[in-house]
């Protein structure tokens, strides 16, 4: 039996004056990437059947490059934003939710590098 | 951890059914959820067929019926009967409601009742709110000032700020909308729920009140504030029209604008 009074439940650890940050990128990085999206969306159909040297070509262009990498950073950054919430609102487990979250970024962070390397490669190795 | 099934103690069996008398003529199924606590058993619907001739036109008026002439047992909150004191806040038909304001014409066939959706339950319509009213007092719902009021009478407040304070002070904490938040429902431990949020809103907006920063600070947080995810169940189910859903993004808006 628990002798805690309601009052002191609810104030738990006292709030840690953080999270307007998080909140605000994830805002920022999905209005980011509306635009984002809608240019990947496009460019890559315009290049539907296009063979391996044109496309290298494309992707050389700085403008490409520029915009598949922000695109790809952007994408990953929103995507570990809104898992960490997603995580946070339904693993109430300490340990798993730790767990869960550090396995979350690491795989993000090796997907996001991975990809973004492979632009650069193909933008500067062709 | 998110529960989506009842634990084996809570799942609801079929109760009694209490029939109408004889010779009614407008009769309509009352499916209410029963719990006694005390009793050891599992919840059960009983279902109370009334004759809506002899009955009032509230959902309200047909719970007292039950309670005057058909089953003593039944336990509920009411007081005021016309929306203005908040206790008889309960789930009407699916949706969270004032049974006192709620009409019965309002409900096509059988009409479900069961208490506010994931709280504890005291028994059968009665949910514990202890934590919620907790979650209140945590939010200081009183006037802070440091200026002294003039000698002579009130800290004054123009009309235009006060009118910042319309759609707000309307709140009667019936619990309705945290309890349709599934946000309050997964992490009501730490989030403090859309009424709780509306509530330190009033005060926050308050020109009156001069501890606007310490309010803030404390609402900054991932959990007391940023789970709500604006997904509207609260302003939809509030029996008194207001929008908490509102007040939580100016809440949000307040915290960008001190960064």
């Amino acid at each position: 039996m628990s002798l805690l009074t309601p009052f002191k439940r609810a104030s738990g650890l006292g709030s840690t004056s953080d999270g307007v940050k998080h909140w605000w990128m994830q805002r920022m990085t999905a209005v980011a990437l509306v635009p984002l999206t809608l240019w990947v969306a496009f460019a890559v159909a315009s290049h539907v059947g296009a063979d391996y040297a044109t496309v290298a070509a494309w992707f050389a262009k700085p403008f490409t490059t520029t915009m598949l990498t922000l695109f790809v950073f952007t994408a990953f950054f929103h995507a570990s934003q809104g898992l960490t919430v997603v995580i946070e609102d339904y693993i109430h487990h300490d340990g798993v939710k730790v767990t869960a979250l550090v396995a979350m970024k690491l795989v993000l962070v090796l997907l996001g590098t991975s990809s973004i390397l492979s632009v650069l490669r193909v933008a500067f190795a062709g | 951890m998110a529960e989506f099934k009842l634990p084996a103690n809570s799942v609801i069996k079929e109760g009694k059914t209490w029939p109408a008398p004889a010779g009614a003529t407008r009769v309509k199924n009352f499916r209410i959820y029963r719990y006694d606590p005390d009793s050891g058993q599992n919840p059960r619907w009983d279902t109370y067929q009334i004759d809506l001739d002899k009955c009032g036109p509230m959902v309200l008026d047909a719970l007292l019926k039950i309670k005057n002439e058909i089953d003593p047992s039944l336990t509920f909150r009411r007081s005021c009967r016309e929306g203005i004191c908040g206790s008889c806040s309960m789930n009407i038909g699916g949706t969270n409601t004032l049974a006192c304001i709620k009409a019965i014409g309002a409900f096509d066939g059988d009409l479900q009742i069961s208490p506010l959706p994931h709280m504890s339950v005291v028994k059968d319509l009665v949910p514990d709110l202890t934590h919620f009213y907790a979650q209140y007092a945590s939010i200081k719902p009183w006037m802070q000032t440091r200026t002294p009021a003039p000698p002579d009478r009130e800290h004054l407040q123009s009309p235009e700020d006060r009118k910042k304070l319309d759609g707000l002070y309307e709140c009667i904490l019936c619990a309705s909308c945290s309890t349709s938040c599934p946000s309050y429902w997964w992490n009501s431990d730490r989030y403090l729920g859309p009424a709780v949020l509306l509530q330190a809103y009033r005060w926050v907006v308050d020109s009156r009140d001069e501890a606007t920063g310490e309010r803030l600070d404390n609402l900054e947080d991932p959990f007391r504030l940023y789970r709500c995810h604006t997904i509207m169940n609260c302003t939809n189910t509030c029996p008194k029209g207001l929008n908490p859903a509102k007040a939580i993004g100016e809440l949000k808006k307040k915290m960008i604008e001190r960064r």
